[in-house]
């Protein structure tokens, strides 16, 4: 049988605010154990929760960047259950009246296919503390620095239908928080995360089947794997005759597998009702109005520009919006260049990216500025080294050997440009391989290739290659 | 509607309380009598009634994104009954 698989996410962004969704102490990241949780954090009794402003601002920036709706009124709600990194035995966050609601994405499935995917809501809410289960002589312990860090939980339709697509659409979200500066995207940290709902139906029928929820996701390597596993596992499961129980399931990367959580009866049962503690919160169309005025340029708008003024094809455009930083710096060597969009393009996204992914590094510690590598394109425009050498050139730069020109004029990189001198040289060529000329005279003009290999080797690279076939072509007729 | 043993004890493991097995009867009886005394409000027509989230006819008031809380660590671990190395420890949750 033909299985679809349909996956829905719910990711957690953590809002980068400096202090917590209802408390005033910091959310600094790695400071020493509970100097960073107060009587609010704690759930000590008499404590209130005051709402951060920062965190509804975030929260409604989202909203816009997502077409979604943007709530006039929500509510704050409990979600009651106990573990002991959750003090107050319950978390703040929001059920029935989420902050913003029904927005969709687009995503790029592939190079000509382009899928929306819906959001169902985003939701506030408090994340709870941190507990350590190992060596406190069988006890566990507990950091509350992290309990009531600001989460805004997105959580999408179920949309997607391959663990391909909800990679690309959790990367979506991830470069869309960042551009709104709403979040650090630091998946390490735990900054990002995700849980993804999987199930599988017959291929044509249109009731989903049950599903798993995958828990605490933290790389999209991860994402894409454990869906796959756990979509081998339900198929496998169906096609022997099991069904697919409701559950919980940890990924484990380790073993290349998913399994159950130990869970109790009961565990899902949250008895959700409205916070006494927080108020509703009214948002007004001024304040929206106002939000609306801090977007950023959004990664469709400057994709769509990126194809209209650089000439780049969607694809390239959409590779070079990912993230601000990439676009930036895309943009910062078109400028040097003077205007080189295409060639630009294809050096950031080629040998730049390249060597990026090879040394691990992020395009924010490049070890070519825009400024170098935009100047070695000028380079390029203007004739005076091929594209090939230009290799040579870019390697040297990454080394840190200087600009493109230096590197250019101390390594004698330059063209030859000058006819006469590369006549010279063809006619060398042309004497040392008559054998290979006889060839070609009889017709098998494919030899045509071995001269022109001859003669660049003998100018190490640096003719014109353009020039050489012409040039090439001309004597070896005569 | 009359509640079940079986539901009071649901919902007694939920809220983390031990009662006792000879009790059961008896709150079953008294959160019953809970639950019809509230249901009176089933009898309302509420259609066009917005649900209310709060008795306070006011909005939330938002603060400023400022750390003002300094660190009380010491403090607040002097009423815990175990810590170490500036961590609370309870007995082992694992899941």
């Amino acid at each position: 049988m033909e299985w679809e698989t349909v996956i829905g996410l719910e990711i957690h962004a953590q809002l980068a605010t400096r202090s917590k969704i209802f408390s005033a102490a910091s959310t600094r990241y790695g400071a020493e154990p509970n100097t960073q949780a107060c009587a609010v954090d704690l759930g000590l009794p008499g404590v209130l929760p005051v709402l951060n402003a920062e965190v509804v601002r975030m929260a409604v920036k989202f909203g816009l960047a997502t077409h979604s709706s943007v709530a006039p009124r929500s509510v704050f709600a409990r979600k009651n259950y106990f573990y002991p990194d959750l003090p107050k035995g319950y978390q703040i966050s929001q059920y029935e009246l989420p902050i913003v609601h029904d927005g969709y994405l687009d995503i790029e499935v592939d190079e000509d296919t382009v899928k929306r995917i819906g959001i169902t809501r985003a939701h506030l809410e408090e994340d709870a503390g941190k507990s350590l289960h190992e060596d406190f002589h069988g006890l566990t312990g507990i950091d509350l620095n992290r309990a009531g860090t600001p989460l805004l939980e997105i959580v999408s339709e179920p949309d997607m239908r391959s663990a391909k697509e909800a990679v690309a659409y959790m990367k979506k979200i991830h470069s869309l928080v960042q551009y709104l500066g709403i979040c650090d995207g630091n998946m390490q940290e735990g900054s990002f995360r995700c849980d993804a709902n999987v199930s599988v139906r017959p291929q044509g029928q249109e009731a989903f089947g049950t599903r798993a929820e995958l828990k605490n996701i933290n790389s999209f390597r991860f994402v894409e794997q454990a869906i796959n596993y756990e979509v081998e596992r339900q198929i496998a499961l169906l096609e022997s005759g099991g069904t697919v129980v409701q559950e919980t399931r940890l990924f484990d990367a380790d073993r290349h597998e998913t399994r159950p959580m130990r869970t109790k009866e009961e565990a899902n049962d949250y008895r959700y009702f409205p916070d006494p503690d927080l108020l509703p919160v009214e948002i007004d169309p001024a304040f929206i109005a106002e939000v609306t005025q801090t977007l950023p340029e959004l990664p469709e708008v400057k994709k769509q520009r990126f194809m209209d003024d650089y000439g780049l094809s969607a694809y390239d455009a959409g590779v070079l919006t990912a993230t601000r930083e990439l676009g930036d710096y895309f943009e910062a060597v078109v400028g040097v260049s003077g205007g080189l969009g295409k060639l630009s393009a294809n050096w950031v996204m080629g040998e730049l990216s390249g060597a990026l992914n090879k040394a691990g590094l992020e395009i924010g510690s490049s070890p070519v500025s825009a400024e170098a590598l935009g100047g070695m394109l000028r380079r390029i425009e203007d004739g005076t080294i091929s594209g090939k050498i230009a290799k040579q050139v870019f390697e040297a730069l990454w080394a840190g050997a200087g600009s493109a020109d230096e590197v250019i004029e101390s390594q004698g990189l330059m063209q030859i440009t000058d006819s006469s001198a590369i006549e010279d040289i063809i006619r060398g060529v042309l004497e040392n391989s008559p054998k290979q000329v006889e060839q070609y005279r009889t017709g098998q003009e494919k030899v045509f290739g071995y001269f022109v290999g001859q003669v660049m080797k003998a100018t190490q690279g640096k003719a014109n290659p353009k020039q050489v076939n012409e040039l090439l072509k001309k004597m070896i007729n005569d | 509607m009359a509640l079940e043993a079986q539901e009071v004890e649901k919902i007694a493991h939920l809220a983390r309380l031990g009662i006792d097995p000879d009790d059961i009867s008896e709150y079953a009886r008294n959160l019953s009598d809970i639950l019809a005394f509230v249901e009176q409000l089933n009898s309302v027509d509420t259609r066009g009634v917005e649900p209310l989230a709060h008795p306070l006819d006011a909005t939330q008031r938002l603060r400023p994104d400022v750390v003002t809380e300094t660190d009380e660590r010491e403090n607040f671990l002097r009423n815990a009954p175990l810590t170490e190395a500036g961590l609370y420890l309870v007995p082992k949750v694992i899941e």
